[in-house]
């Protein structure tokens, strides 16, 4: 278990603070159900979110990056470490006081199509919280749904329909709606817009950004998509079997990255433009996290790693302008194919925001 | 078709290629209320031998239907009714010009070119692959449906197949099962099977959507390299603009059941020539150049319905560039002076003169002519 402190700014506390967070689930065996193993999905997690700032958890699938989403809502149980909550320790909260909490701590998940109960209407859906946690009396439930759906760009009419009349991007954002009904100060986002159509989620990103902003809201944005971090996320933490890898602000993590996995993923994400062809960097596949390798967890796939690495696990330390968990970290340069710029300066890529005053000179040789 | 605007100009398949798949002009329809709605209009494709054609679309742009047509797998109760597809050799020097029409083919005979002359990936592997066989007896099956040969030169040629595909210690691998296999060699032992009878073409439905980003790239790798080891073809069927980017030579886009452009990949991304290829291509985050916070550009509105596709353009509710023949005509496609083709009005000289665009949009009066309308 990592102890490493995270450096703190000095002038103001952590809203949500994560110290030595553990998540293991039990693989059982035979007619006895006897425990065998367990698959260490969070293995040691040290994090905080600030008020009003976007974290983004990164990491491929087996990083435990949505099991720690869901241990600091408490959607499952945590077996070790403190999740510490504006001061207080919400692993030790129980009935009436956990639902308290729970009011401002809200997730949004990542498929609209199964979050939402096919049989309740828009409305219901998005009062339902407000009613269950005693949010406003009766009479006035209503009015704040109108409200909450004109906050997530739905008209109030929406209100009376079912989700299938809805589209994907549509119930995503009552999703959000019914998230945000209960007034909360963070908001755990698990993948919100990997299931929606391309088009649809710069809709859906621009309203998480926005939301946030406007409603002073911190963000634990989970995603798989660098581009997309780069987009929402003030800090990044980078996730391997269970453990964060790198952790620092977003533009220096994507722009320098310390950690060889961080830069094995930067280089391994496709880019929407022409003459890249994708460098499978890694060899292999994560192993399991029912069996992490020795020392450190990355070392069977890394490229620069030695005999040292096999032994000893590194420990999250200040490089740079962040941390991360690597005897050699900042040894392994990324490619820079992803520096932005080369692609606008070769004139391949268009102009990407603003109004069209020149379609004509950008249709010209086609 | 009857949709299409008297005296509209719609293109031909593409002359002067002998392409080793030719879709032409392909409509697909599901019943709907009391009639039928087409989920595919119209749509016509080509790939050639050792090209790889990205087909990109969104949710009910037809494209997966597209792709099912090309081996009448539409399920029911779909049905293709109107169109053509060819297979061809791939060898015009041997005088093959015409090739098999696959959707009146018999179907004991289709049999044989599924699997056969044409392999398929999908996006599951667990879809593919039989859980309670060996990834031997499995791929044994395959070669032996297709070829005349003994279980010994199949399981050898077996073995070759799973090295061709890079899977570790495939003698091996042979005994293991589907489920002793992780995600990423389940995928590369689906591509082995699509392989199994030496295909000309492989048709690959997001075959790497279900992966990681590290795994994705290492497919993606594996896809180029037996394309230019085998001569393949490939239609990738994907919604990520940035594996079309990044492994395509040519792209194919359809919306709402139609291909509303088609061009080579680098002049189709440098300067896409529709609305929605261009409005798509700009909502695409990029690692490395983020928008201001909060405002990446959009496609405003929602993906709409096949079944409830609006009038004239399809796309003329959400487009920046809307004029009013719009909303009245159905455009046809244009080829482009750069190559390729766009279904766009943008593209009409005379319709940005006669509607006056040049008003409502702010486009200077003096209108190269960089749209000439196919003939």
């Amino acid at each position: 278990m990592s102890a490493q402190p995270v450096p703190l700014p000095a002038d103001r506390a952590p809203l949500l603070s994560v110290r030595g967070l553990v998540k293991h689930f039990p693989i059982r065996r035979g007619a006895l159900q006897r425990q065998v193993g367990a698959v260490r999905a969070v293995d040691g997690v040290d994090l905080d979110v600030f008020a009003g700032e976007c974290v983004a958890l990164v990491g491929e699938s087996g990083s435990g990056k949505t099991t720690l989403g869901r241990s600091i809502a408490r959607l499952v149980e945590a077996d070790a470490g403190t999740v510490a909550f504006d001061g207080e320790d919400l692993l030790a909260l129980r009935g009436a006081a956990l639902r308290r909490k729970r009011r401002e701590i809200q997730v949004v998940f990542q498929d609209p199509w199964s979050s939402l109960n096919p049989r309740l209407r828009i409305g219901e859906a998005v009062r339902e919280p407000i009613a269950v946690h005693h949010l406003a009396p009766r009479a006035e439930q209503a009015g704040r749904v109108a409200e909450l759906l004109r906050l997530v760009g739905l008209s109030p009419e929406m209100a009376a329909r079912y989700p299938h009349e809805l589209s994907g991007g549509q119930r995503q954002r009552v999703g959000i709606a019914r998230a945000l009904a209960t007034g909360p100060r963070l908001v755990i986002a698990d993948e919100p817009v990997s299931a929606l159509d391309v088009s649809i989620r710069a809709q859906i990103v621009n309203l998480l950004a926005e939301l946030q902003a406007r409603l002073g809201l911190a963000m634990l944005f989970i995603a798989h998509d660098l581009a997309l971090v780069e987009q929402l996320a003030d800090r990044v933490a980078v996730m391997y079997l269970g453990k964060v890898v790198e952790l620092g602000p977003c533009s220096e993590v994507l722009a320098r990255p310390q950690h060889p996995y961080t830069v094995s993923l930067l280089e391994s994400v496709p880019v929407p433009d022409p003459g890249h062809r994708p460098r499978a960097v890694l060899a292999g596949e994560p192993p399991s996290p029912a069996a992490p390798p020795s020392g450190c967890r990355f070392h069977p796939r890394c490229p620069i790693a030695r005999p040292r690495c096999a032994t000893d696990e590194p420990a999250l330390l200040p490089v740079g302008a962040g941390l991360a968990a690597c005897h050699y970290a900042g040894e392994l340069k990324p490619e820079w194919k992803h520096s932005g710029a080369a692609g606008v300066e070769s004139g391949r890529i268009g102009p990407l925001a603003g109004p069209d005053t020149d379609y004509r000179t950008h249709l010209e040789g086609r | 078709m009857a949709a299409e605007p008297a005296g509209a100009r719609v293109l031909e398949a593409i002359p002067g290629r002998t392409p080793l798949l030719s879709v032409d002009r392909l409509s697909i329809a599901f019943p709907s209320g009391d009639g039928w709605a087409e989920v595919v209009r119209g749509a016509s494709l080509t790939v050639g031998a050792g090209e790889v054609v990205g087909l990109v679309g969104e949710s009910g742009s037809g494209k997966t239907m597209t792709a099912l047509a090309v081996l009448r797998l539409v399920p029911e109760p779909g049905r293709i009714t109107s169109g053509s597809v060819r297979l061809h050799s791939g060898r015009p020097e041997r005088g093959d010009t015409s090739g098999v029409e696959l959707l009146s083919l018999p179907e004991r005979e289709l049999r044989r070119v599924r699997g056969g002359a044409i392999g398929m990936v999908f996006q599951e592997p667990a879809a593919a692959l039989d859980p309670v066989f060996t990834i031997g007896y499995q791929l044994v099956e395959a070669i032996r449906a297709h070829r005349d040969v003994t279980r010994a030169a199949a399981r050898q040629r077996a073995e070759e197949l799973l090295a061709l595909v890079a899977v570790p210690e495939p003698r091996r691998r042979l005994d293991a099962y589907p489920h002793q296999l992780s995600g990423g060699q389940r995928q590369r032992v689906m591509i082995a099977l699509a392989l199994a009878a030496e295909p000309r073409l492989l048709l690959a439905d997001e075959p790497t959507t279900a992966l990681d980003v590290t795994l994705q790239a290492q497919v993606l790798e594996l896809l180029l390299s037996l394309r230019d080891r085998l001569n393949l073809g490939i239609l990738l069927v994907t919604h990520d603009l940035a594996v079309v980017a990044s492994t395509c030579d040519r792209v194919t886009v359809m919306y709402c059941g139609e291909v509303v452009e088609e061009g080579e990949t680098a002049a189709l991304f440098a300067k896409p020539a529709h609305p929605y290829t261009r409005g798509l291509l700009a909502a695409v985050p990029r690692l490395g150049q983020p928008a201001p916070r909060g405002k990446l550009p959009t496609i405003p509105g929602q993906v709409p319905d096949p079944r409830l596709r609006p009038h004239g353009c399809a796309f003329n509710p959400r487009c920046a560039f809307v004029m009013p023949i719009c909303r009245e005509r159905h455009p046809p496609l244009y080829r482009l002076a750069g190559g390729g083709t766009a279904r766009c009005f943008l593209h009409d000289p005379e319709v940005r003169i006669v509607e006056g665009i040049e008003a409502a949009h702010g486009v200077p009066a003096s209108l190269s002519s960089e749209g000439t309308p196919s003939s």
